[in-house]
């Protein structure tokens, strides 16, 4: 028992997630109080004393279910797997539809284990594992099956109850794949032992995630995450304001106060320091090279200008437009809408061109760039074998307080290629890879 | 020494009864808090009942709340104890006239008299048992989170003029976040977390059955059901439970029994607050969905 609770503690360390070694003895001196053999109570001393972060959630839960549900090794499962029920595919399918349909949670978990056991079983022993989610889809269409369902509902239902049926079914048949992804890995973990397995399974935590290679479903989640971090960077910068609002002891102030108190000093006043509100410029390439990047971008400035007043955005491919009006509405999706409509990024072919790009921004933006502003631009660098124009970042530099450039790709690939990224990162006070939220916000601390 | 929670159970049995609805995850944690005597830290999205909780914990308990709402810029003289600056002052003038020497005039005025308890030396000196709620503590700095640390972890605190105060019984510690910026490892460290998300449907309907009584069980059952369609929206601010029961309360008043998606659209401004909220609100609400899965 030890030992698979240091393992686990381990292979949670190893997934990034920070477990100090007092929060292992934390966890074991908890166990001494609560009944092991209840697993919800288990899991829940575990979770409470080691993660302390929400966002770990999934690697903690992934890993819970390798280490803690299993170890009877290859036979159990075979023995279990002998004792399935018989039955034909379309037999199975009615039974997995009735327990959908009724929303029955322990028989849709058992019906997930029974299908992996049964469709998702690669009889070539040949290949590393001999179990796969794909196979089990292959078998069960879900949407197929939420079409059924709805059909199963009254005819007459108004759009509102068939919107609400629809939330349900949905969310039922997300256990069930999540149901299925867990026995895949479980059975997995029975075969190759859990180390074997946790190294792949747990996706990268949200802080790790690469902007570059993130799927679809991983951009909203970083979208979420982005908001926070954003209003994170406000009130940290607020803070700074409110701190150097009560300055040092004004002696004159208070001796002046004391007049009124017969010369004893009882009101005391202190200085205030003045302290500018942070201008910045933010210069986002939105080309097709970095088109995942861009998303980022685009997010990044929506929740920048939803946080501080004094912004502005530009955005360019080979030739560059300001978006701060387009960025001011509320909905994300909406700004993007616009900005793709509205805004004039495009002048020749549509590859990148920085030259350009920079020269227009210090046509249209040049003069405004004082010596309180920050300038941010973000992009790879990667300029076509165009002119660069790096005298443009030069020149902001001695007009403005800070530039930084924040670069998506791997330090590694700079000046690779049409990538030109040392001869602006000469001219910069930094140029940063930022290719996850945690570099960003490492940066974001070092800035601010 | 003797516990108060004898075992998980117990523990939901008595934040029931103290009008909180508990589930397993958050009974275990308030029973090993207890056991190990650490402090818990709660997170979660605004209005998940995270205050609550300390406050039925308090009930439960039959304890005293001490509560104190951090906000940015909070320091030690607000949090903990601040010499009464005026009164000393006062004091020293009274004085004047007599022949005192130093001593006495020091020894006078670092008294009992003069210090201004706060919410944190008060948890602390407090004979009887205790709840010590901070609030939204990510509101502070991090000054202000080094000096909690040392509080948390040795429950006792030094005044240079006056000497250790230990606390004699610890104080049960609930510390709640909006996580609107990371708090210290340190911190994390040193309590026991406990996320609260919004209650699964089932716990909801539970809840808003138990709090607004009138109001009938299919109704409630649709009410959660619209909120829970509504969560899943990308919202400026999701509906809380509180305004969940807010909303139930108006339907009652207004004396609809069945929700229809008109009744729904006039009534939701008691859950949306926001303008460009309740437009997509409304425009989920009525459009059939897509289908396929998301």
């Amino acid at each position: 028992m030890l030992n698979r609770f240091l393992s686990f503690a381990r292979a949670l360390r190893d997934a990034g997630v920070p477990v100090a070694i007092s929060e292992d003895l934390d966890a074991m001196r908890a166990l001494a109080h609560v009944p092991m053999e209840d697993r919800d109570t288990f899991r829940a001393t575990l979770s409470t004393t080691m993660l302390k972060n929400e966002a770990h959630r999934p690697a903690f839960d992934t890993l819970f279910d390798l280490y803690f549900g299993t170890g009877r090794g290859p036979e159990a499962l075979a023995e279990a797997d002998s004792q399935l029920p018989e039955g034909s595919e379309d037999e199975y399918l009615d039974d997995l539809f009735g327990a959908l349909l009724a929303g029955d949670g322990d028989r849709i978990r058992e019906l997930a284990r029974q299908a992996v056991a049964r469709f998702g079983r690669v009889e070539s022993e040949r290949a590393g594992s001999p179990y796969f989610e794909y196979r089990v889809f292959r078998v069960i269409d879900m949407n197929v099956l939420l079409g059924r369902m709805m059909r199963e509902q009254d005819p007459d239902l108004s759009p509102l109850e068939e919107r609400l049926w629809r939330d349900e079914f949905e969310q039922r048949l997300r256990r069930f794949r999540e149901e299925v992804q867990g026995e895949v890995r479980r059975r997995l973990a029975e075969h190759k032992g859990p180390e074997q397995v946790a190294r792949h399974a747990v996706r990268a935590l949200p802080e790790d995630l690469d902007f570059v290679r993130a799927t679809r479903d991983e951009i909203l989640q970083l979208r979420r995450s982005i908001r926070p971090l954003a209003r994170r960077l406000a009130t940290r910068l607020a803070m700074k304001r409110k701190h150097a609002r009560k300055g040092r002891l004004d002696v004159r102030k208070t001796v002046r106060a004391s007049l009124s108190t017969g010369g004893v000093p009882f009101d005391t006043r202190y200085k205030h320091r003045s302290v500018h509100k942070p201008e910045l410029f933010l210069l986002c390439d939105i080309s097709g090279s970095v088109a995942a990047f861009a998303r980022f971008t685009l997010m990044f400035v929506h929740a920048f200008q939803a946080q501080f007043s004094r912004v502005r955005s530009f955005v360019f491919v080979d030739t560059l437009d300001e978006v701060t009006h387009l960025f001011e509405h509320e909905d994300f999706l909406v700004a993007v809408d616009r900005m793709n409509s509205e805004a004039d990024v495009v002048w020749l072919d549509g590859h990148s061109d920085y030259g350009t790009s920079l020269k227009r921004f210090m046509e249209r933006a040049g003069r405004d760039v004082g010596p309180k502003a920050s300038v941010l631009i973000l992009g790879d660098a990667r300029n076509n074998y165009r002119e660069p124009a790096a005298w443009v970042v030069k020149e902001l530099q001695k007009a403005a307080k800070r530039v930084f450039w924040l670069n998506p790709e791997p330090k590694m690939y700079w000046d690779t290629g049409d990538s030109v990224a040392s001869e602006y990162a000469r001219y910069a006070d930094g140029m940063i890879e930022v290719r996850n939220l945690r570099q960003l916000e490492e940066f974001i601390a070092r800035v601010v | 020494m003797t516990y108060r929670f004898g075992s998980v159970p117990e523990v939901v049995e008595a934040l029931g009864k103290a009008e909180y609805l508990s589930d397993e995850s958050i009974a275990t944690v308030v029973y090993l808090a207890e056991r190990l005597g650490k402090p818990v830290l709660v997170e979660g999205p605004a209005g998940t009942g995270k205050t609550e909780l300390a406050k039925a914990v308090s009930r439960a308990l039959g304890a005293n709340l001490i509560r104190l709402q951090c906000y940015e810029g909070l320091d030690e003289a607000k949090a903990l104890y601040e010499w009464n600056y005026k009164k000393q002052l006062l004091r020293i003038q009274a004085e004047q006239g007599r022949e005192m020497s130093w001593e006495d005039v020091e020894t006078n005025i670092f008294t009992e008299d003069f210090l201004l308890e706060r919410p944190l030396l008060a948890a602390i000196r407090a004979p009887d048992p205790t709840v010590l709620l901070i609030d939204e503590i990510d509101k502070v700095d991090f000054e202000f989170e080094g000096l909690l640390l040392e509080l948390l972890s040795d429950f006792q605190v030094t005044i240079p003029e006056m000497g250790t105060i230990v606390a004699s019984a610890h104080p049960f510690v609930f510390l709640t976040s909006n996580n609107t910026r990371e708090l210290s490892e340190a911190l994390k460290r040193r309590c026991l977390y406990l996320y609260l998300d919004y209650p699964d449907i089932e716990r909801e309907r539970e809840i808003v059955l138990r709090r607004v009584p009138e109001v009938p069980e299919t109704l409630a059952d649709q009410i959660v059901r619209i909120v829970r369609s509504i969560r899943q929206l990308e919202l400026k601010k999701a509906p809380s439970i509180a305004e969940t029961l807010d909303w139930a309360r108006t339907l009652v008043h207004l004396g609809i029994s069945e929700l229809d998606a008109d009744a729904a659209q006039i009534t939701l401004s008691a859950l949306i607050k926001f303008r460009t909220d309740m437009e997509k609100v409304a425009a989920h609400l009525k459009v059939p969905p897509k289908p396929g899965l998301n």
